[in-house]
């Protein structure tokens, strides 16, 4: 089996050695005096200009995971899978004004993480700790599935056993210890040059044998009519409309809340830069859209996925179609695409993550003296740790299991919304509310979770995000995203809490920070040191 | 760590009527019955999927502009 593929494996196995070394250089590259902060290693120096943050954004936000897992999606249930469209379109303007505010703040306070904002801003290290735990909790799964990636390439070259796996994580985890935000900021750059090329290849070639784009389409059409499932097609229909909608619109709220795109938003070196990269990311979304037509191609070339434990894997269906499509060498690269394309947001994740415990856990909780040196040796220990936890995922756990989770994650980061985003707009909200907020919007949002089955794969709960409105005695067969309906039973409480505690005179938090910092930007006075000394009471 | 020698300018803010505009690339891709049907086709590509794809130019765009017009002289 091997055999057949040693082209794509050699090809696959020398870019990974590439990247692996720029991975390990990377600590030298735009060199600090010294890496023992975590402004520096977690971080990037906050120094980063429009290119770098650019693939270093966009490296991180279209994840391997996105460019299988959307085309398996397309390939499964067709016009509903392209949500990733409008969804990445809808995000950048949604979050613009939004993100400025974001950066200046922390630019000012020297925020690492939106937990850190949340404490400074409601005085609540409670608020910082469930915005913190959230944010860990959402993002271990999203690294998992990162491997879901890596994979899926590897069982289409016909490598099984988790071996490999393990090593490419170990390897990983050596060089983001050592090189931190620098090392997925660089090899970025390789990663986003191999995936435009080879998806700008895929588009201009495959096409041309599968008999053009509109015979892509109706073979897709034609597959589907012939499914008993109603609610799939090249085309939505009345019941999941309003369902494509609001997860486009739910998932850019919720994408900006993850703390691994915040670490890179934070990592710009001023609010010029990312202006311009919210006017400049959509050039991926570009791209996402091709990459989640190549479902349709698999349709049209007959592609099967491939089958492991009697189960059909559709995560496959990509690696398959290109194995089939082009010839081995450039197979190898596409490959390559896909599993360097799962290092990059790896690597932000487990530092983001790293962050948010160093930060908002053990200097809060377990050691309210660290020097920064110390912060960020606890940082770096805590992102081999998250690796460890990734890997143990995918090896002990069914990989469904990351799939729900992440599903879940979604969710559950949603629900940060108001202390996070609202916070940097308005400081109307008290803390307790919020608290309450987030606790019911994550209640009612498990639990929803819980009620959906998924016939198709044979469960009977988790099956899925989109809930039947039905289900609340509304007479229609239209499904809505729980994160949505869950974010409103937040927001509700939020208000109303707010509303009882004010009335009671319940004591709010101080608010450590100025109008005046939230329109700060690059060469303007930090307050760092103050805040540190107020803070640690 | 602490450069105090210049205070803030006078009263900065990211008020601005241009920001309206924004609006547009969050609302209109969110409207599905503008661009739910398979005709008319271009290059093969059914309304659904061209029009969508088209929503990315008009994103940037509006976004070019908010950015242009909101930028702080100096």
């Amino acid at each position: 089996m091997t055999g057949e593929h040693l082209t794509e494996l050699i090809i696959f196995g020398l870019l990974f050695l590439l990247v692996s070394g720029m991975g390990f250089v990377a600590a030298r590259w735009r060199r600090p005096t010294t890496m023992e902060s975590l402004d520096e290693w977690g971080l990037g120096g906050r120094s980063f200009g429009s290119w770098i943050s650019w693939f270093l954004i966009g490296g991180d936000l279209y994840t391997a995971y996105t460019f299988v897992a959307v085309p398996a999606l397309v390939f499964g249930a067709g016009a509903a899978g392209f949500y990733a469209v409008p969804y990445t379109i809808v995000v950048y303007p949604l979050v613009f004004l939004v993100l400025i505010r974001l950066w200046s703040v922390s630019h000012v306070h020297g925020f690492v993480t939106p937990a850190d904002f949340v404490r400074a801003r409601f005085g609540s290290p409670t608020l910082a700790l469930v915005v913190a735990i959230t944010g860990i909790v959402a993002t271990m799964p999203y690294i998992a599935l990162q491997l879901v990636g890596i994979e899926a390439v590897l069982k289409a070259m016909g490598i099984t056993g988790h071996l490999p796996i393990v090593i490419a994580f170990g390897i990983l985890a050596a060089y983001t210890y050592q090189s931190g935000l620098r090392a997925p900021a660089l090899i970025a750059f390789v990663k986003d040059v191999l995936i435009y090329l080879v998806i700008i290849v895929a588009v201009l070639y495959i096409p041309s044998k599968l008999g053009g784009w509109g015979n892509i389409f109706d073979s897709a059409q034609a597959k589907f009519d012939k499914t008993p499932v109603p609610s799939d097609g090249i085309l939505l229909n009345g019941t999941n409309q309003l369902n494509y909608a609001m997860l486009a619109l739910g998932s850019a709220l919720a994408l900006f809340l993850y703390p691994h795109s915040i670490t890179g938003v934070l990592a710009s070196k001023n609010r010029d830069v990312i202006k311009r990269n919210m006017a400049a990311l959509p050039a991926y979304s570009f791209v996402l859209g091709l990459i989640a037509l190549l479902g349709f191609m698999a349709i049209a070339a007959n592609v099967k996925p491939i089958v492991t434990d009697g189960k059909p894997d559709t995560n496959t269906v990509v690696p398959v179609l290109f194995d089939q499509m082009f010839p081995s060498w450039f197979t190898g690269v596409a490959y390559a695409a896909i599993g360097i394309g799962a290092l990059v947001p790896a690597a932000i994740m487990s530092i983001a993550a790293a962050n948010l415990f160093t930060r908002n856990i053990y200097r809060e909780y377990l050691r309210k003296d660290a020097t920064e040196a110390q912060e960020a040796k606890v940082s770096k220990l805590v992102s081999l740790v998250v690796k460890v936890g990734a890997v143990a995922c995918i090896l002990l756990l069914d990989p469904q299991f990351s799939i729900d989770l992440q599903l879940i994650g979604g969710v559950v980061i949603l629900q940060t919304l108001p202390a996070v985003a609202l916070g940097l707009v308005t400081r109307w909200f008290h803390r307790g509310a919020l608290i309450a907020g987030w606790a019911a919007g994550l209640a009612v949002g498990l639990w929803m979770l819980y009620q959906i089955p998924n016939p198709a794969k044979g469960k009977a709960h988790f099956g899925g995000s989109a809930y039947p409105l039905g289900e609340l005695g509304l007479d229609t067969k239209m499904t809505v995203y729980v994160g949505v309906l869950a974010l409103a039973v937040n927001l509700v409480i939020a208000v109303l809490g707010t509303l009882v505690l004010r009335a009671a005179k319940v004591a709010d938090g101080e608010d450590a920070t100025k109008a005046s910092d939230y329109v700060a930007d690059e060469g303007d006075p930090k307050v760092k040191k103050e805040l540190d000394l107020a803070s640690s009471t | 760590m602490v450069t105090k020698d210049s205070p803030p300018e006078t009263r900065r803010s990211d008020r601005s009527p241009w920001n309206w505009l924004l609006i547009i690339p969050v609302v209109v891709p969110l409207l599905t019955f503008l661009f739910n049907s398979d005709g008319p086709r271009i290059a093969g590509f059914p309304a659904f999927y061209w029009i969508q794809f088209a929503f990315i130019p008009l994103g940037v765009l509006c976004t070019v502009v908010v950015y242009r017009a909101t930028k702080r002289k100096g």
